[in-house]
This record gives C-alpha cells, sequence and structure tokens, in this order.
C-alpha cells in the first residue's frame, strides 16, 4: 500500500510539475491561528505540509524558526496539542501528506511508542527528525518504518557518495536535500549547485528529492522545483507570521492571511516553472 | 528506560562501545551536516591516540606551558579546622590560565591542527574555557570565535576581557536564556555552517561522540596525576574523591583512572542552585531524567513535553541543564554517588577556604568543598579525601562581592 507521500509524488509526476512544501511550526504564534493556517495551506496551493513540533533548543535552525518555536511554546504548545492539530487537519484532508519535523527529545519524552501510535492515528505521514542521523537508526527511525510510517532523511552538501548510501538506505517518502552548509533562512544555494547535487542524488535513489534551506522568494521556489522534484520553504513562512505580531506579543489579524498570501504566491512560482 | 545496576561490570571504564554509548547514554544525535566531520574527528582522534608523537607533543605543552603535573596539596590547617579526614586538594586551579579547562583545550587544538582545520570555534559559561581555549588558539596562531550567553558576558566580565585579549572574538548569545546551554546551541549553528576549516572545542565531557570520551581522555591526567601523588605521599589510595559536577569534565578526568579502585568511593557535587526542592537549580542527575541533546542522551533538567528548562546555579560554570553521559552511565551504576551543593554553601565555603588555607577557588570547586566540610567531620582522622580545585575565584570575586552586598 502506498503512502499519501508516495501517491502525492507520483501525482505531481504526472502533472509534469514540481512541488512546494510549506513549513509552519505547530502552535505559531497560537493554536488557533496555527490551525487555520494549517487548514488552507492545501487551498493556498502546498503540496507537502511540515509541521514543526516546537522544542526549546533547535540547533539546526536559523533565528526565525528558533523564534517561532519559542513563540509557541511560551502559548502552550506541546506534544498532544501537535498531534492534535495533525488530527483537526485530517478530520478535512484525506489527501495531503502531512510531515511532522523537530528534534528527538519531546518525541524520545513522549514515548517512541506511544508517539508512532498516535501519530498514525492523528494522521502522520513521515517523520523528519533533524538529529537522527543513520548511526541512530534503531532508536526512532526502523521502528516508525515499521509503523508504517515514512522516515524522511536529511542529505547536505557534506554528505559524500560515500556517505550517500548509508544515509539513503532506511529513508522512505522522499529525500529532503539540505541545500546549503548551514542552519535554515539563511544563505541560498545556487542554481548550478542544487542542480548538481539532485543529479548527484538521482544517481544514488530513486526517491523523489525535495530541496530547502535559504528559498524565500516565487522565483527561488521556481528556480528549485525546475531541477527537483519539490522545494520546501519554512523561514520565509514564519517570517510572515512574525511580521504580524504586535508589540503584545499577540498575533494580529493579518498573520494567518499574510502567511497564505505568500504560499500562494510560492506555488505559482513553482507552477509557472516547467510550463 | 534506566538500567538497573544488578551486576556491576569487570570494568567500569571500558566505554564507551563503538557507538559512543556508556549504557544508553551518549550516541551521536547530531544533524546530517555535522555527521561526516564528527566520524572525521572520531578516526583523527584514534589515530592520534596511538601516536607517540602525538602523546610527546602533549607531554610537552604539559610540561612547559600549562605547569603540570599540578600539586597534590595537603590542607592541614582545614583538615585540622574540620575535625576529621585529612584533605588532599588537587591543585589544577595553578595551571597556566588558572583551570583545568586547559589540559581539553591543548588535546583538541593539537588535534585540529593535525585535521588540518584552521578556524576554532568553542562555547563558554563561566568563561574558563574560553579563556583556555583563546589561549591555546594565540600559541598556534588560529583565529578562535567564543559564543557566551550574554548572560554569563554581564557576570563574568574579567574572563570577557581576557579571551579578548588573548585575540579571540567573543560573540554574545540572546537565543533562549542566554546562557551555556544557548552558547553550545549557536556555536553548533556556527559549525553546521563552516564544517569544511573549524573545529569545535567542546568545553566539557559531553556532546556526540567522540567529544564525551575524548575530554575524558584529555582531562584524566588529572587523576593519573593525582593517583601516583596519593601513593607517594601516603602509601595508600584515597578512601573518597570529591568534584564539582556542571558538564563534568574535571569530575570524570580526576575519577576515570579510579573507577575500578573499587574501595575508593568517588561523590560528583552538582550545583543546587537555591536547592533542588526549589526547582531553582542545576542537579541533572538529582532533578532531571534521561533526555536527547547537543548531541548525547543523558540526564537533562526538562518538562513533562521533553522542552529543556533553565539551569540556576552561582557558578556560571555549572549552570548547564545536561551533564556528560558518562557521568549519566556512573550515577545509574551507583558506581558514583552525585550530591548537591547550594549556592550559599559554596560562597560560604568560598570565603572560608580563603580565610582557613590562603586559596580563593573558584565558584565551581566552591561546590565540591561545601561538601567536603559536610563529609569530612563525619570521618575518622586516618581518613583521605582528595577534593579536585579545578579552578581559581579570581574570575569570580566580582560576582561574590555583588552577591555579599560590597561595593568594589
Amino acid at each position: 500500500m502506498s503512502t499519501r507521500i508516495e501517491r502525492r509524488f507520483a501525482e505531481l509526476k504526472v502533472a509534469k510539475r514540481g512541488g512546494l512544501v510549506v513549513f509552519v511550526t505547530a502552535g505559531d504564534p497560537t493554536y488557533e491561528v496555527s490551525r487555520d493556517i494549517i487548514l488552507s495551506l492545501p487551498n493556498a496551493g502546498a503540496d507537502v505540509i511540515e509541521i514543526g513540533m516546537p522544542f526549546t533548543d533547535p540547533m539546526a535552525d536559523g533565528p526565525a524558526i528558533q523564534a517561532s518555536s519559542l513563540r509557541a511554546l511560551k502559548n502552550g504548545q506541546n506534544m498532544p496539542k501537535t498531534l492534535n492539530l495533525v488530527r483537526e487537519f485530517r478530520a478535512k484532508d484525506q489527501n495531503t501528506p502531512i510531515v511532522l519535523m523537530g528534534y528527538y527529545n519531546p518525541i524520545y519524552s513522549y514515548g517512541v511508542d506511544k508517539f508512532l501510535k498516535d501519530a498514525n492515528a492523528a494522521g502522520v505521514d513521515g517523520l523528519i527528525v533533524v538529529d537522527l542521523p543513520p548511526e541512530e537508526d534503531s532508536e526512532l527511525c526502523l521502528p516508525a518504518l515499521k509503523a508504517g510510517l515514512n522516515f524522511i532523511r536529511l542529505a547536505t552538501p557534506t554528505t559524500d557518495d560515500k556517505r550517500l548510501p548509508t544515509v539513503l538506505n532506511n529513508t522512505s517518502g522522499f529525500v529532503y536535500y539540505v541545500s546549503i552548509m548551514g542552519i535554515t533562512g539563511t544563505r541560498a544555494a545556487s542554481d548550478v549547485d542544487i542542480t548538481a547535487a539532485v543529479g548527484r542524488l538521482k544517481r544514488h535513489t530513486d526517491l523523489p528529492i525535495a530541496v530547502g534551506f535559504g528559498i524565500s522568494t516565487p522565483e527561488r521556489a521556481a528556480a528549485v522545483a525546475k531541477v527537483a522534484d519539490a522545494a520546501v520553504v519554512g523561514s520565509a513562512v514564519v517570517n510572515k507570521i512574525a511580521a504580524e505580531i504586535g508589540a503584545d506579543g499577540k498575533p494580529g489579524p493579518r498573520a494567518a492571511q499574510a502567511a497564505l498570501d505568500l504560499v500562494k504566491s510560492l506555488a505559482a512560482g513553482v507552477r509557472a516553472a516547467r510550463v | 528506560m534506566s538500567i538497573a545496576a544488578a551486576t556491576p561490570p569487570n570494568s567500569y571504564r571500558t566505554g564507551p562501545d563503538e557507538h559512543g554509548r556508556f549504557g544508553i547514554f551518549g550516541g551521536r544525535f547530531v544533524a546530517e551536516t555535522l555527521m561526516p566531520l564528527i566520524l572525521e574527528v572520531e578516526a583523527a582522534y584514534n589515530a592520534a591516540k596511538i601516536d607517540p608523537k602525538f602523546a610527546q607533543e602533549m607531554d610537552y605543552y604539559r610540561t612547559h606551558y600549562i605547569g603540570r603535573p599540578s600539586p597534590l596539596y595537603f590542607a592541614e590547617r582545614l583538615s585540622r579546622e574540620l575535625g576529621g579526614a585529612k584533605i588532599y586538594m588537587k591543585r589544577d586551579e595553578l595551571n597556566h590560565t588558572g583551570s583545568h579547562k586547559i589540559n581539553n583545550c591543548m588535546g583538541q587544538i593539537l588535534l585540529a591542527k593535525r585535521m588540518g582545520k584552521t578556524r576554532i570555534i568553542a562555547e563558554t559559561g563561566a568563561g574558563q574555557h574560553g579563556v583556555a581555549t583563546a589561549t591555546v588558539c594565540a600559541l598556534f596562531n588560529l583565529p578562535c570565535t567564543v559564543y557566551m550567553g550574554a548572560t554569563d558576558i554581564a557576570r563574568q566580565q574579567p574572563n570577557v576581557f581576557r579571551m579578548k585579549l588573548l585575540g579571540a572574538e567573543v560573540i554574545p548569545v540572546h537565543s533562549g536564556t542566554a546562557t551555556l546551554k544557548d552558547a553550545m546551541n549557536e556555536a553548533l549553528r556556527d559549525w553546521v555552517a563552516n564544517v569544511e576549516n573549524t573545529f569545535y572545542i567542546i568545553g566539557t565531557a559531553a556532546g556526540p561522540h567522540p567529544y564525551p570520551s575524548m575530554v575524558r581522555d584529555f582531562q584524566s591526567i588529572i587523576g593519573v596525576e593525582a593517583k601516583a601523588q596519593m601513593l607517594e605521599a601516603e602509601g595508600r589510595l584515597p578512601d573518597t574523591l570529591v568534584a564539582c559536577i556542571g558538564g563534568g569534565s574535571n569530575a570524570i578526568g580526576l575519577f576515570h583512572p579510579f573507577l575500578d579502585d573499587r574501595d575508593v568511593e568517588i561523590i560528583g557535587v552538582e550545583a543546587g542552585g537555591d536547592g533542588v526542592e526549589t526547582g531553582r537549580h542545576a542537579a541533572s542527575l538529582t532533578g532531571g531524567r534521561p533526555g536527547v541533546l547537543h548531541g548525547n542522551r543523558t540526564y537533562l533538567l526538562q518538562d513533562d513535553d521533553g522542552q529543556i528548562i533553565d539551569a540556576h546555579s552561582i557558578s556560571a560554570g555549572l549552570d548547564y541543564p545536561g551533564i556528560g553521559p558518562e557521568h549519566s552511565w556512573l550515577h545509574e551504576m551507583k558506581r558514583v554517588k552525585y550530591v548537591s551543593a547550594t549556592d550559599l554553601e559554596a560562597l560560604d565555603a568560598f570565603q572560608m577556604l580563603a580565610k582557613v588555607e590562603g586559596i580563593i577557588p573558584a565558584l565551581e570547586p566552591a561546590h565540591a568543598l561545601a561538601y567536603v566540610q559536610k563529609l569530612a567531620p563525619t570521618r575518622p582522622k586516618d581518613n583521605i579525601i582528595i577534593m579536585n580545585l579545578c579552578g581559581r575565584g579570581d574570575k569570580d570575586i566580582f560576582a561574590v562581592a555583588e552577591r555579599l552586598g560590597t561595593k568594589l
């Protein structure tokens, strides 16, 4: 049986276009606004939704996502609420894949078995856990695969041809190529580098390749979607939310719309890329 | 998930295993970008460990630059005042730069040089590790960037100035709680962005494998010397070892060579802050539970959701919500006993040692001393305690003066 993620990438292939993967942090800035955004993402043109599980110490993330995590935590977000967010989404949308992304400790603290059971029941399709390299596969990756979830691994410019098979082994759903050496939302990679990297990955795997880190505009998303199977945008969307937060720390009335407007323009860019 | 200490192992000194684990603790929980480099550091360290040239280089700098061996000093007056056990102090505060931190920095920078790295980064809490890193960077002419929490910068001004004098760039970290854990996050973020030319000199026996064991090995010179010095002074091993623990590098350095001497009682003293019962402390083993942070699984201060809780301690060097993974294992195996001392007890010990022995200790070992103050009087006069005096207190006089209400 194929997963939602596999079906979605198969549809994109038929449609002959690259996909748009959108990242938002669960509960940022509040549970309600975050739910409004996530429920509207498919209509705005997101093909796959990545939901960040907030963590106090996101060591691979730049200032934008660090701040979004802290906003969410400050407003009471936690793992049960994040899973509930997915449950609410899944009640309304059966087709759009949801990938939970984050760090291992909140999952470990929740309990791996319980987490996999509850994530599956909520309608989660895949996991990206930044601080679980293949060397730690027995922690979560293997149990997740056994539970029928996709485990999506990050490949980076430092993952050389010798190491790639190790990284790709036990990876499923798609491969997330981190296009720069660095943290999220900072610098951007060149088209030449991205094209070369995607070509290299394709020689090693038949899995779809999504490219992320440093993609912030419709033009950049389009350029990436031209050569990769999908472009991932996170910090830029999160920044739109942050910009609508008032001096009192409360989200303004346009927080959700501002994020969704950017997603719409990114989606238009991605859709026009291969015409 | 914790493992009961049913049968003791044949040796407590064989860890970590090939996965970098001490029991369930340790490991390599890092982003993929860092993984190839972590493996490279491990391979380089394994090669260096068996290279006599590396050992010779270490010996040379230990003797001529750091000033080793450090004395094992019989604190006669203190012992008499406390009226019980004989107290010996391992004087690592007499090292160049004023703490044990340089033992490790020297080892890591020699390794960085072997690996051809051209830029050094470090995190620091109290500033002792930052100063030691800046020092070896000056010595070997490598650019040095030190990440330090903005809160710590405010309470450790003398060390910030020292680092700058030594040519290091000190970057204030404002994220999170602006203390040691955030400095470590920021150093890891720098490393991810600069893996090709940069070596990260981690200051404590924590982080992804091979750091916990590598730092331990470099710090074990403390215990190796102490053992030989004790045999020479007393003709026998001590009854008890006491050291303070933040990440736990000075402690593991003293403890490790004694772990298989089962008659030697070993005690680690965590920072109790306002008291472990208040929740405002830095005692990860006493008040935390296993989790994953900064590349390793270990005991962490965390809430029910697995979010990291701020540590609290008067000592910036102990103000960390985690602890080295080997300590977590030794705790669960019950080989080492972990206790805590509060801010007030440490402050009291700090002042007492100055008056009784003419030694101003750093606030970090003042925690160990606070426990020795309680322990020694309960022991017979022929009992021997070694306490690790791992740092001197010059850096702390401003913070202590403020706490005591004295205007400088």
